[in-house]
C-alpha cells in the first residue's frame, strides 16, 4: 500500500505539466479507433470542446454530430449499442446527463444498453459560464441509475486509461470530466482498474478520499499536514459506482477518519457513496469537501474553487475537524 | 384452462405469412380477445390503443416482417420497437400469436415474476426488441438501430410503433429533424393516430394537427392509410421498403378501442382495463366478429 507502486510523478508540488482529462479521453478514442471498429462517437454540437473533432476527421462514418439535441442522443446511442456498436456520446454534463436523463434511465440503463456518456465541462472550475452550466449534481444522479459504473479521472493520463477501460467494459457507463488543464501528476505507468480505488499516499492519522483533478489537491494538503505532524492517506477513488467499499472501509478502520473530496455537490456524489458504506459497515467520523448545497457562479476557475472551499487549504481545515471529532469519539 | 388450450389449438404459431386478408382478420380478432382477457385479468392497463393497433401489429408480423419466431434472435431478421410501450398488451399478444412464447403465457401479464411487465423491458419475451414506457424515446432508439445496419450495410429494417399523443413530447421532434436530415431509408415509423390520450382527445389536449404536412416538412416520404386494412398496411410496408432516399412514416388512421362498441372512440378507454362482466361483453362482441370472419361474411 506504499504510494511508490502508484508511479505519480516524482515531486508532487512541483511544477507540474497541466492537460486537460478532455484530451486524455480525445486522445483515447484515437488509440482506441483502430482495433475497434465497433466504436462511434456522437455529440451534441459539441465536437470541439469535447475533444472529439479529431475523431470526427479521421473516421467521419463513424461520428455523428447530434445537434442540440441530447435527449435523441442518448436514445439514438441506445439504439446503436442494441445494434451492436460501442457508442461514447458526448456534451457537457449539465446536459447530458442533465437535460436526458430520463433517456439514460430507459433507454440506456435500463435496458443495459452498451453506451458511454460522456460529461464534459462539469464542475464549478466551469467558471466564467457561471452556475448553468457547472454541473454539480452529476455525479448524483447518475450514480442512482442501477448497473450504472461512473467514473471520474484525476487527470490527463487517467482520463487517457479510463477511456480504455470504458470502451471495453459492457454495459452502461458515465465519465465526466473537468473543462480545466489540470496537474497531470499520475504517469503512463500509474495503474488503472475500474473499481479499484488506489492509495497515492500512506497514512495512518486520517484518509482523504477523492475523485478528479482535486485529488491534486488533496495531494497538496497531506503534504501540508504532514508539517504539521498529521499523517494523512491519501485515496483516489476514480470509480465512484461501484465503489470500492473493502479499501474504503480498510482506511476506516486503520485511520478512524475520512474526509471526501469532489467538485461536487456534498450530497449525493463520493462522499454520499463513502457515508453510505461506512454507515452500514463501520461508522466512522467523516467530513465532505464539496459544494455546500449551493449553486455556483461566474468566475475564473481558482477564484472559484477558492470561493467555495475546494483547494487544499479547505481540506486540510475539514482534515482537523474530523481530527477533533476523532479524538471526542476515542475518549468518550 | 379450458380457454387457454382452444387459444393455443387456434393459434398459427410459427407458420409461413399470411396474405389472406380473412385469415389476417381472424388473427387480429384473436389477438383482440386474448388483449381483453388479459388486461382483464391484469386488472390495470390501457384498453384502447392496444385493441387500435391490433390490425397494424397482426399484419406486420404475419404478413410483412422478415422474422423468425424459433430464432428471435436471428441477425438478419426486421427490427420492431415500440415507443409508446403502454400498448405492449397487443405486442405481448401478437407475438404469442406468432408462436414467439405460449399464448398461456399472455393471463401473467402485470403480474409479479412475469416477463410480459406493464411496460416492456428489452428481450422479455423474446420479440421484444426494446425498453419502453416515458413517452417519446421509441423513435431516437429507432434512428439509432437504424444507423448501425447501414454502417454495417445491413439489409434489414427497423420499423417503429409510435403513437398520435407522444407527439406532445418534444424528444420525438429531435428524432424526426435526424432522420429525416440523414435519410434513412431503412426505417419506418408507424404512428397509431387514434385521436385519443389520458385526458381527452388529442385535438382537445394539445393539438397536434396534421402529422403528414409535418413530417413531409421534416423530409419524411408520408403515407396515410386505414390501420384495418389488411391490405393497405402491407402495401405500406412495401412502398415504404421502395423508398430508397428517405425515412417512411405511415400514419395509420384507426379506431381506439376497435371491435368493443363501448370502447370505440371514447378516451376514457384509454388507461384502464374492463372488469370482468365488461371483458364478457367485449369478448361477445368479438366472438361474434369471429364467426361472421369464419363464415365469410
Amino acid at each position: 500500500m506504499s504510494s511508490g507502486e502508484m508511479f505519480l510523478v516524482g515531486d508532487i508540488t512541483g511544477d507540474l505539466e497541466k492537460k486537460g482529462c478532455r484530451a486524455g479521453f480525445g486522445d483515447a478514442l484515437l488509440e482506441l479507433a483502430e482495433d475497434m471498429p465497433e466504436l462511434v462517437v456522437l455529440t451534441g454540437d459539441l465536437a470541439d470542446s469535447t475533444r472529439v473533432a479529431p475523431f470526427a476527421a479521421a473516421h467521419p462514418s463513424r461520428f455523428f454530430d447530434m445537434g442540440v439535441a441530447e435527449q435523441n442522443m442518448m436514445g439514438v446511442a441506445a439504439g446503436l449499442a442494441i445494434g451492436g456498436k460501442v457508442p461514447f456520446l458526448t456534451s457537457y454534463a449539465t446536459f447530458s446527463p442533465g437535460r436526458n436523463w430520463d433517456q439514460f434511465r430507459v433507454s440506456v440503463a435500463y435496458t443495459e444498453a452498451n453506451v458511454k456518456v460522456v460529461g464534459a465541462h462539469a464542475g464549478l472550475s466551469v467558471g466564467p459560464d457561471g452556475a448553468t452550466h457547472e454541473a454539480l449534481e452529476d455525479i448524483a444522479i447518475v450514480r442512482v441509475l442501477p448497473g450504472v459504473t461512473v467514473v471520474v479521472p484525476c487527470d490527463y493520463e487517467q482520463a487517457r486509461l479510463a477511456t480504455h477501460a470504458l470502451a471495453h467494459h459492457r454495459g452502461p457507463d458515465y465519465i465526466r470530466f473537468g473543462r480545466e488543464n489540470t496537474p497531470v501528476f499520475t504517469t503512463p505507468r500509474t495503474p488503472f482498474e475500474l473499481g479499484r480505488a488506489q492509495v497515492y499516499r500512506d497514512g495512518s492519522d486520517v484518509t482523504i478520499v477523492g475523485c478528479g483533478p482535486l485529488v491534486h489537491e488533496a495531494l497538496l494538503a497531506a503534504s501540508q499536514l504532514a508539517e504539521e505532524g498529521i499523517s494523512a492517506r491519501v485515496v483516489n477513488s476514480h470509480t465512484v459506482k461501484p465503489l470500492d467499499v473493502e479499501t474504503i472501509v480498510r482506511c476506516a478502520e486503520e485511520t478512524g477518519a475520512i474526509v471526501s473530496v469532489e467538485e461536487h455537490q456534498v450530497t449525493g456524489g463520493l462522499g454520499g457513496a463513502i457515508a453510505e458504506a461506512l454507515a452500514r459497515n463501520r461508522p466512522t467520523p467523516m467530513e465532505f469537501v464539496g459544494m455546500p448545497d449551493s449553486f455556483g457562479e461566474s468566475g475564473k476557475a481558482g477564484e472559484l474553487l477558492e470561493k467555495w472551499g475546494l483547494t487544499a487549504p479547505s481540506i486540510t481545515r475539514k482534515v482537523r475537524a474530523v481530527l477533533a471529532r476523532k479524538a471526542s469519539v476515542l475518549t468518550t | 384452462m379450458k380457454v387457454e388450450e382452444d387459444r393455443a389449438a387456434t393459434s398459427l404459431g410459427a407458420g409461413p405469412q399470411l396474405t389472406d386478408e380473412r385469415q389476417l382478420a381472424l388473427a387480429a380478432n384473436r389477438v383482440r380477445q386474448n388483449i381483453v382477457e388479459m388486461l382483464c385479468a391484469a386488472g390495470s392497463g390501457h384498453s384502447g390503443g392496444p385493441l387500435g393497433m391490433a390490425d397494424v401489429f397482426t399484419t406486420l408480423y404475419f404478413g410483412v416482417l422478415n422474422i423468425d419466431p424459433h430464432d428471435p434472435a436471428r441477425p438478419d431478421r426486421d427490427r420492431v420497437l415500440l415507443s409508446n410501450g403502454h400498448i405492449c398488451p397487443v405486442w405481448y399478444a401478437v407475438l404469442a400469436e406468432r408462436g414467439y412464447f405460449p399464448t398461456s403465457e399472455l393471463n401473467t401479464l402485470r403480474q409479479l415474476g412475469t416477463r410480459l411487465q406493464g411496460h416492456t423491458h428489452i428481450g422479455e419475451p423474446p420479440g421484444v426488441e426494446n425498453s419502453s414506457g416515458p413517452l417519446g424515446q421509441g423513435l431516437s432508439q429507432g434512428v439509432g438501430l437504424a444507423l448501425a445496419a447501414r454502417l454495417d450495410k445491413e439489409r434489414w429494417r427497423t420499423h417503429v410503433m409510435l403513437s398520435d399523443g407522444e407527439h406532445n413530447e418534444g424528444q420525438i421532434w429531435e428524432a424526426i429533424l435526424f432522420a429525416g436530415a440523414h435519410r434513412l431509408a431503412n426505417l419506418t415509423a408507424w404512428i397509431d393516430r387514434n385521436y385519443i390520450q389520458i385526458d381527452g382527445d388529442t385535438e382537445d389536449v394539445l393539438p397536434v394537427g396534421s402529422l403528414a404536412e409535418k413530417y413531409r416538412a421534416f423530409n419524411w416520404h408520408v403515407l396515410e392509410i386505414d390501420g384495418h386494412n389488411h391490405r393497405a398496411i402491407i402495401d405500406a410496408a412495401a412502398h415504404a421498403s421502395a423508398i430508397g432516399d428517405r425515412p417512411t412514416v405511415v400514419v395509420c388512421h384507426t379506431i381506439p378501442g376497435k371491435g368493443v362498441d363501448f370502447m370505440e372512440r371514447d378516451y376514457r378507454w384509454h388507461g384502464i382495463p374492463p372488469n370482468r362482466e365488461q371483458a364478457d361483453e367485449a369478448l361477445k362482441q368479438l366472438r361474434r366478429q369471429q364467426v361472421a370472419l369464419e363464415e365469410g361474411r
